[in-house]
């Protein structure tokens, strides 16, 4: 897919709690084509301490509004920058990046898409793409606490909603992986989010034989395979994470 | 219409701007961004005679108006190069060259005469400068005595352009670019990564997965400008300069300090389409101070 160097727009930046913001973008132009599990770069500023872009994941693209949806964690000076952006400020863009989900081939597949905290961005954007193309599916979402689970309002349009909190604030205590839901029988889990929930998923898909991907979060400099800096250790040696994922089947992560 | 043409010992540039080894891939990977032919010159990601792993994730981390880097020469080897990559980029109109790396002494001057046949690779780059990796690289250019070695070598079997890329990580640098000038150098680009670390205090643990790396960007910039300038000085083959250049701004004060070209690295994360916009900035200035020529400019520092 050709990928843009953009100028957007904030259209609005709503703050979800005091550590989320979900970022609104739009064009005067209709946004490019894009797929779920790709991502965008994002220039924060020229300040010392946020030189390089940042990778964020697409969350959701709305062609009818032609809006892009951001889902931006704080975590450092960049993403704090970016929850504080304000409409009609200009943000520049690299996108799309990277792969995106691979559809199963059986419309019929019983899938499940497993996110956990911020790592839940690019699942809305696949649980709606699956659904306009007539696949359903359930949603597994895991926090800290009920302030770590985000969008619920948003993914229960496209599938059922299973949720656990490590404090049992909200939904079934414990990890995503202790979920009563996963005693049933999956063809297809997708997953994102911290590397150590990947890893349990990918375990739990290896062990009952279920197909699965999983959305990688390296640290990138370029994002378009230049670099070299975001590599994971794979079947095939290292592969960029920023071209040859951020979706990579588990069978092929040396994990 | 101002003349941008320069000279690097026999090969001419459409323009003094390059794209400095590893922040550029083969330049297919921008050409979604920019027309990579407006560039005067590409040095493609640094190539060993075999293929090579590089270093294990993490192997960046963002410093202030900065970055480290630990790549490691990944790359698939020389042979790879010349059979798959060489075909798809061979018919880009600029110059492109290799850069070439290697362990040994030997390993440099069997990758150079691989290299020697493809019509369309008017030179190389000898990275005797490389930080990140175990043997070879940078141990090769922070000795006068090892750079000479390698150097001398390559020239008897590279008939080309041969551009030495050197070190910051030096006492003297002006010296060591005396020694591969001596010994054939065609031209001389600098600087390369300095050595440096970073460390995540929560955790109590580096950054890198090989502590240490190499550090890029406008954090540099004045070293390099300083090394640019000591070694302009010192030899009479062309300089190559680079070093956190972010706009045609940075690239002009190279080239006053003493430079015939300059390669842009680290910015090309920033703004992919970077390299092109210092090309026709340095066009502005020329035109806005009357100036018909780049050539004109190339350590035209009054001091």
């Amino acid at each position: 897919m050709k990928k843009f160097m953009l100028d957007l727009i904030v259209r609005r930046n709503e703050t979800l709690n005091d550590q989320y913001s979900l970022l609104v973008l739009t064009s005067s132009e209709k946004l490019p084509a894009m797929k779920p599990g790709q991502f965008a770069e994002v220039r924060v500023d020229n300040s010392p301490s946020t030189f390089l872009r940042r990778p964020i994941s697409i969350n959701y693209v709305d062609y009818e509004l032609n809006e892009l949806w951001l889902l931006v964690q704080k975590i450092g000076e960049g993403t704090r920058k970016m929850c504080e952006l304000r409409p009609n400020q200009s943000v520049n863009l690299l996108l799309p990046l990277g792969n995106s989900f691979s559809l199963p081939v059986d419309k019929n597949s019983r899938i499940l898409l497993v996110g956990g905290g911020v790592g839940i961005a690019p699942l809305l954007f696949w649980g709606a793409w699956l659904n306009q193309r007539g696949y359903s599916c359930d949603f597994l979402l895991g926090g800290r606490s009920e302030a770590n689970l985000l969008q619920l309002n948003e993914f229960k349009r496209y599938g059922n909603i299973y949720t656990t909190t490590e404090d049992g604030s909200y939904g079934e205590k414990g990890f995503v992986t202790n979920h009563s839901i996963l005693k049933e029988k999956f063809d297809a889990i997708y997953t994102c989010g911290p590397t150590p929930m990947m890893k349990a998923v990918a375990a739990y898909a290896a062990q009952n034989n279920v197909f699965c991907e999983v959305s990688l979060e390296n640290t990138m400099a370029c994002g378009i395979g230049a670099c070299l800096c975001c590599v994971t250790d794979t079947t095939e040696g290292h592969l960029c994470v920023c071209t040859e994922g951020p979706v990579f089947n588990i069978t092929k992560l040396k994990w | 219409m101002v003349d941008l043409n320069v000279q690097l010992g026999k090969l001419q540039l459409k323009n003094p701007v390059m794209t400095a080894s590893g922040t550029f891939g083969y330049g297919t990977e921008y050409s979604d961004f920019i027309d990579i032919s407006r560039i005067g010159g590409i040095i493609v990601k640094g190539t060993t005679l075999r293929e090579r792993q590089g270093n294990p994730y993490p192997r960046m981390a963002e410093t202030p108006s900065g970055m480290l880097n630990a790549v490691g020469l990944q790359n698939k080897g020389v042979d790879y190069f010349i059979e798959h990559i060489y075909p798809t980029i061979k018919d880009v109109d600029t110059s492109i060259f290799v850069n070439v790396s290697g362990s040994t002494v030997e390993d440099y001057i069997i990758t150079a005469e691989k290299l020697n046949g493809l019509e369309k690779i008017p030179g190389i780059e000898l990275n005797i400068s490389c930080p990140n990796v175990k043997e070879g690289g940078m141990a090769f250019g922070t000795s006068c005595l090892s750079a000479a070695q390698v150097v001398k070598e390559v020239r008897r079997v590279y008939k080309n352009e041969l551009m030495v890329k050197l070190s910051p990580n030096v006492t003297d640098i002006a010296e060591i670019a005396l020694a591969v000038e001596t010994e054939g150098a065609d031209s001389i680009s600098l600087i390369n990564t300095l050595l440096g670390m970073a460390i995540d205090a929560e955790k109590k643990k580096p950054v890198l997965s090989t502590i240490t790396g190499g550090l890029s960007g406008p954090a540099v910039k004045p070293i390099a400008l300083r090394m640019v300038w000591q070694v302009a000085k010192a030899v009479k083959v062309p300089v190559v300069g680079m070093g956190g250049i972010m706009n045609a701004t940075d690239a002009i004060e190279f080239i006053l300090a003493g430079a015939s070209a300059v390669q842009i690295g680290t910015a090309n994360f920033i703004d992919p389409t970077v390299s092109v916009k210092v090309v026709e900035g340095i066009e502005d200035y020329l035109i806005r101070h009357k100036i018909n020529t780049v050539t004109e400019i190339i350590g035209a520092l009054e001091v």
